[in-house]
């Protein structure tokens, strides 16, 4: 083969890898548009208290998520299957939106934090690498810490509205997150930089408690499930 | 002083201590196994990675070594001496490979790549720079790919261990070069050959430079036809395959301008003063 016939192949195999990068972008672009509707949507939870109108919220962003179950589809047939990592940079950003937006309405439903495999199944992708499309455990991670500064502002807000149970209850769950991240061995990477911003939400927090129980706001709270009307 | 520091510690103790108590009194929690479950998947990944860099080091080292090696093949009148000794070099870094593709077996190879791409891309441009001495041709992705595949046997054939090699099944697995990390080494390949080039004038050799120029053209104009579809670093190494071909091409004509004037017995000299200006230039970035 002679040089050029050389340069002229490897220069049709990088086409179409940008070929596939341009297709990649294009449904990663409707996810992010999605993503941004659900976003919007819940936002609507920093407004008012009740767990009624918390709830209806939640399941409108459930309808969404079908959609995103549909644009994961599309994106799972742009590019070869055991190829996932080549073009992992283009969906990572969304994708850690989508677990963030996800770990939020299991929050808001239940209280809890939603399993990696529960997210893969609300986001219609896999949990395992070896069955296909997955979703990489420093993507969950990232998503679940975005989910931490948000319950700190919504902590702020239900303070706000009246309801005084709740930042008491987020400060468990944050306090229980907060653990479970000390017990991971991070390197010095994104993951690790979102990481050192747990602790401020934390704090944050802490100082909503705090404010309450020298009130002796959060007395009244844990009477019962009557904080909430 | 020290008394002040030792009063600040003090304070911080109970806080502390408060913090183990929380974690010792809950019995682990769903959250809690998830999260070590977690930290055991993160360091294992992490591990791998650190291994592969390490791997990708001593490969990175021994290519360089085998370049050096080959930069005497010109000087030394025994040439093939120094082939030879080089293919046991590469050998040996094929081995650091098959430990490297052995990591990756049932991974996803681009997870890892930028923990392999360094070594991968010197050792593309030692064995091509090997390539080219023994056929003046430019090795291509598939000839390099084809010497990438290693078997289980291999190995044990190696350790002299031939009577267990029949008991376990050849097991087969390769590396495959990625065309950019192919790209990048051939565009260190042609600052080894503009090396060449000038150290061959300095011993009399003057076919070898008009050779090279040609050469070098041939992958310049591949690199242009390939342009801005490569990624960024492709492009990156344009500039400096640009400044090393017009390096030779400077190195030829001064070949045929004065080549003619000088007698053969001092063009050595006149040339390697040529070198060293250049060597100059070389080091002004």
């Amino acid at each position: 083969m002679s040089v050029s016939e050389m340069f002229a192949a490897l220069q049709g195999a990088l086409g179409q890898d940008q070929d596939i990068r341009e297709e990649i972008r294009k449904v990663v672009q409707a996810l992010e548009q999605t993503a941004r509707e659900i976003l919007t949507l819940l936002q609507g939870v920093h407004q008012g208290p009740g767990s009624q109108h918390i709830l209806k919220k939640c399941q409108k962003a459930r309808e969404h998520f079908g959609t995103v179950r549909t644009q994961m589809e599309s994106l799972k047939t742009k590019f070869p299957a055991d190829q996932y990592y080549r073009f992992h940079e283009h969906w990572r950003f969304v994708l850690q939106r989508l677990v963030f937006l996800a770990a939020f309405v299991v929050y808001l439903e239940t209280e809890t934090l939603v399993t990696r495999e529960a997210v893969a199944e609300i986001l219609g992708i896999e949990a395992d690498r070896e069955r296909g499309f997955h979703l990489d455990i420093e993507d969950y991670l990232s998503g679940v810490l975005t989910l931490a500064s948000e319950l700190a502002r919504l902590a702020v807000n239900s303070v706000t509205a009246g309801d005084y149970s709740r930042p008491l209850r987020i400060s468990t769950f944050i306090n229980e997150l907060d653990s479970g991240f000390r017990l991971l061995n991070l390197k010095n990477d994104s993951l690790r930089k979102r990481y050192d911003g747990l602790k401020y939400d934390v704090k944050k927090i802490e100082e909503v408690v705090y404010d309450l129980s020298i009130r002796g706001l959060n007395k009244e709270a844990t009477v019962g499930p009557g904080g909430e009307k | 002083g020290s008394g002040g520091f030792r009063k600040r510690k003090h304070d911080n103790f109970p806080h502390g201590q408060r913090r183990e108590e929380k974690e010792n009194v809950n019995p682990p929690s769903a959250l809690m196994t998830s999260f070590k479950s977690f930290q055991l998947e993160l360091d294992t990944r992490h591990d791998k990675y650190e291994r592969l860099v390490k791997l990708s080091r001593d490969i990175t080292i021994e290519s360089k070594r085998t370049i050096f090696l080959l930069h005497r093949f010109t000087s030394a009148p025994n040439g093939e001496e120094i082939l030879s000794e080089s293919e046991v070099k590469l050998n040996a870094v094929r081995q650091k490979i098959k430990q490297v593709a052995h990591e990756l077996i049932g991974e996803d190879m681009y997870q890892f790549h930028r923990a392999i791409s360094p070594g991968l891309q010197e050792y593309i441009e030692a064995v091509s720079f090997q390539y080219f001495i023994k056929t003046r041709s430019l090795i291509s992705v598939e000839e390099i790919n084809k010497q990438l595949i290693f078997t289980a046997e291999d190995r044990e054939e190696t350790t002299n261990m031939t009577s267990n090699s029949r008991d376990k099944q050849p097991h087969k697995w390769s590396l495959k070069v990625t065309p950019v990390d192919y790209l990048l080494g051939v565009a260190d390949l042609t600052g080894e050959l503009m090396r060449l080039c000038i150290s061959s004038v300095g011993n009399g050799d003057i076919d070898t430079p008009f050779e090279l120029s040609q050469f070098l053209r041939q992958i310049y104009d591949g690199f242009t036809f390939i342009g801005n579809t490569g990624p960024y670093e492709v492009s990156k190494k344009l500039y400096t395959l640009k400044q090393s071909l017009a390096k030779v091409e400077n190195a030829c004509y001064t070949l045929k301008v004065r080549g003619s004037e000088i007698p053969k017995h001092m063009l050595a000299d006149v040339f390697s003063t040529k070198t060293e200006l250049i060597d100059q230039e070389e080091g002004i970035p």
